[in-house]
């Protein structure tokens, strides 16, 4: 027998010892051993905490919305009497309603707009290879991992009437002679609002779109390089037709959180000035909670659920179509 | 007349890992030649591909396409077309808009450049593909999609990057086959980037054998395989490899066909080496017999040698038998022991 033939066996031989079914063992270790294998068991244990969440604090106040929207319900009055569509009816035929819906639009168009365009140039930065870029990504990524009261405050401040380092540098530079009171006029206030929220999504937005760019396969680009696609047909006909899905699904995760988004709003501006800045979410809110009016509140805000199913549904099916690998 | 392509001198020092990817590389193309670079993974033949085409800056060193020198200028302007290992195929894009891609650079009529796709494809019998998506096709017509949108740029040279290692080996005979009749035909000078022996043996007119960023050898399939430069050259090239027994100062070698039971090798017997060995385990493959055994009397004891009986020869061997088989001196190669570059001949027989 060749030396060969016997290590063969040494090899087949030694794992065999090593997991031999022990002798019969007493009871109590079986029964754990056994209760670990049910896969299904194991299954609806690990399940429950998520399922429990969702039930307790998804679900619920959600049916409790709907429920509220169709009563009369107030924290003055938390006796439940159901009025039909009155809420629905009153909320409609209000004007700062409409206000608001339009504000929650242009909020989010030109949020999403600016977003995705400023996360792909980001993204093609941070793709690229060059020295200090640990800092920039670091720096990138800084807005999503500050605290939202440290954000306010220095926001605040930025933004401030009478003390802003904005107008400051600005006056320095001899482009503006007055303040410019961010927060006090109608289409700055809401530039400011977007400006914020556009600092804050941007670092998930990049990230996401980073994963796309990243997923393209070097050898794609080295190709259009060698067929002589310059950086704009590169961009035009490589890079944008093959991010599209990724960044279709940065733009769905954008918008809701744009679309349901609040604190800036609530922190900057407060719906003002004379609701030039409220939105659909910030006026439930106040309507709902500092307002005490439960019922009215429920309806502002189940009004934007149809709109984020529609758009989560559209942006969903319009990835699947794209999908190109 | 200039040769295609030159490359002087070059390096490749990469920063990172500190690795001298090629280091100091002299090749010249000739016309129309098929110019195979070989070599296994990590020893620079695609480094060496990529600084040619442009997507990579050499360190040190010149490159010359046509005459010129092309350093620093991009890979559109340098005349040349490359076929990637994974084809790099536009996903999104048909097939027809895949192979006039490169020509909207330079072609501006879009009637031209769909004439000239629909060309191309007939040539590579993809015509019916046009309007379909590259996921849609198999490996081997994806490979014809990427040799179609290299064709129509009309280079001085195709540089090919291992492009059949994607297919399956049943594949990959034909595909080999398609490649060499589709460069005779278009007369084009190629340089073929791969790691396997076999396919450089089949396709070059020359071929590079590549270590460690250095050339060890340049020379015809034939040359290559029969007088190996150095000990890596004779091991890399031929399955089984080169048989090499350490015979203290220097090694012997000797090509694992050339090793025949005595009875097989002729009348000639003056200038046999006569090899008694020990015959441990037969492999019967396509017919030939793989004999692996170990004889003491040609140097180290018990050296390890692979005979390759073609199945022509009829004589018999067995396993567990000591036999007595032999080599023509004509067939010896030897190489220093230090160096393992290949040396004169020396006396076998003490």
């Amino acid at each position: 027998m060749t030396p060969a033939h016997r290590a063969d066996e040494v090899g087949t031989v030694a794992p065999d010892t090593v997991t031999r079914v022990p002798e019969p063992t007493p009871r109590p270790q079986l029964a754990r051993r056994r209760l670990a294998d049910r896969e299904g068991f194991l299954a609806k244990l690990f399940l429950l905490p998520t399922v429990a969440y969702i039930i307790g604090l998804v679900a619920f106040p959600f049916v409790l919305a709907i429920v509220f929207s169709f009563s009369d319900v107030t924290t003055g009055n938390p006796s439940l009497d159901f009025v039909g569509l009155r809420q629905w009816r009153t909320i409609l035929g209000s004007r700062v309603f409409w206000t608001a819906f339009r504000n929650t639009i242009t909020f989010t168009v030109i949020s999403m707009a600016l977003i995705v365009l400023i996360a792909h140039v980001l993204a093609t930065v941070l793709v690229k290879d060059f020295k200090g870029k640990w800092l920039v990504r670091f720096c990138v990524l800084l807005p999503w991992t500050t605290p939202v009261a440290l954000a306010a405050v220095s926001w605040l401040w930025l933004l401030n009437s009478i003390f802003s380092p904005i107008d400051w540098v600005l006056r320095w530079f001899g482009l503006i002679e007055a303040n410019m009171y961010y927060l006090g006029r109608p289409v700055l206030a809401m530039g400011s609002v977007i400006a914020v929220h556009v600092w804050r999504i941007v670092p998930v937005a990049t990230v996401i779109i980073m994963a796309g760019h990243m997923a393209i396969p070097g050898e794609i680009n080295d190709a259009a390089e060698i067929d002589g696609a310059g950086f704009w047909r590169k961009l035009r006909e490589i890079t944008i037709p093959l991010t599209l899905p990724i960044s279709a699904v940065a733009v769905l995760f954008g918008a809701i959180l744009t679309f349901a988004d609040m604190t800036v709003v609530f922190i900057l501006t407060r719906g003002g000035p004379t609701q030039a800045t409220q939105v659909l979410s910030s006026w439930a809110f106040f309507k709902g909670i500092e307002g005490g009016d439960l019922a009215q509140g429920a309806a502002v805000a189940l009004f934007l659920f149809p709109l984020l199913l529609a758009a989560a549904i559209a942006i969903l099916r319009a990835v699947r179509r794209t999908e190109v690998m | 007349m200039a040769h295609v392509v030159e490359v002087r001198g070059l390096k490749k020092h990469f920063e990172k890992g500190d690795v001298r990817a090629v280091d100091g590389v002299d090749i010249a193309t000739r016309e129309g030649e098929y110019l195979v670079l070989l070599g296994p993974s990590g020893c620079g033949k695609t480094t060496l591909l990529r600084m040619i085409a442009g997507l990579e800056e050499p360190t040190e060193g010149e490159i010359l396409i046509g005459g010129n020198v092309v350093n620093g200028l991009p890979p559109r302007a340098r005349g040349i077309a490359m076929v990637f290992q994974s084809y790099a195929l536009y996903p999104h894009k048909t097939v027809l808009d895949n192979i006039t891609f490169p020509l909207k650079a330079t072609m501006t009529d879009r009637d031209a450049r769909r004439e000239k796709a629909s060309w191309a494809a007939d040539l590579l019998g993809i015509g019916e593909f046009l309007d379909r998506k590259p996921r849609h096709l198999s490996g081997g017509e994806r490979q014809r999609v990427a040799l179609a949108r290299a064709l129509v740029r009309d280079p001085s040279v195709f540089l090919l990057d291992e492009p059949l290692s994607n297919l399956d080996a049943k594949l990959r005979t034909s595909a080999r086959d398609e490649l060499k009749q589709f460069q005779e035909r278009l007369g084009t000078t190629t340089i073929y980037v791969t790691h396997d022996q076999v396919e450089a043996m089949g396709l070059g007119d020359r071929i590079v054998v590549i270590l460690n960023g250095k050339v060890r050898q340049i020379g015809a399939p034939q040359e290559v395989y029969s007088h190996p430069a150095d000990t890596f050259v004779a091991t890399f090239i031929g399955s089984p490899p080169m048989n090499l027994i350490d015979r203290g100062d220097h090694l012997l070698g000797f090509r694992p066909e050339n090793c025949l039971p005595i009875e097989a090798m002729g009348s000639n017997g003056d200038n046999l080496l006569e090899v008694d060995v020990q015959i441990h385990r037969i492999e019967y493959l396509s017919g030939d017999r793989h004999v692996y055994a170990t004889t003491s009397g040609l140097g180290s004891d018990d050296a390890h040698l692979i005979a390759r009986i073609p199945a022509t020869v009829n004589a018999a061997v067995d396993e567990d038998r000591a036999q007595r088989f032999a080599v023509h001196e004509k067939d010896l190669r030897f190489f220093d022991g230090d160096t393992g570059v290949r040396t004169e001949s020396r006396p076998v027989r003490s």
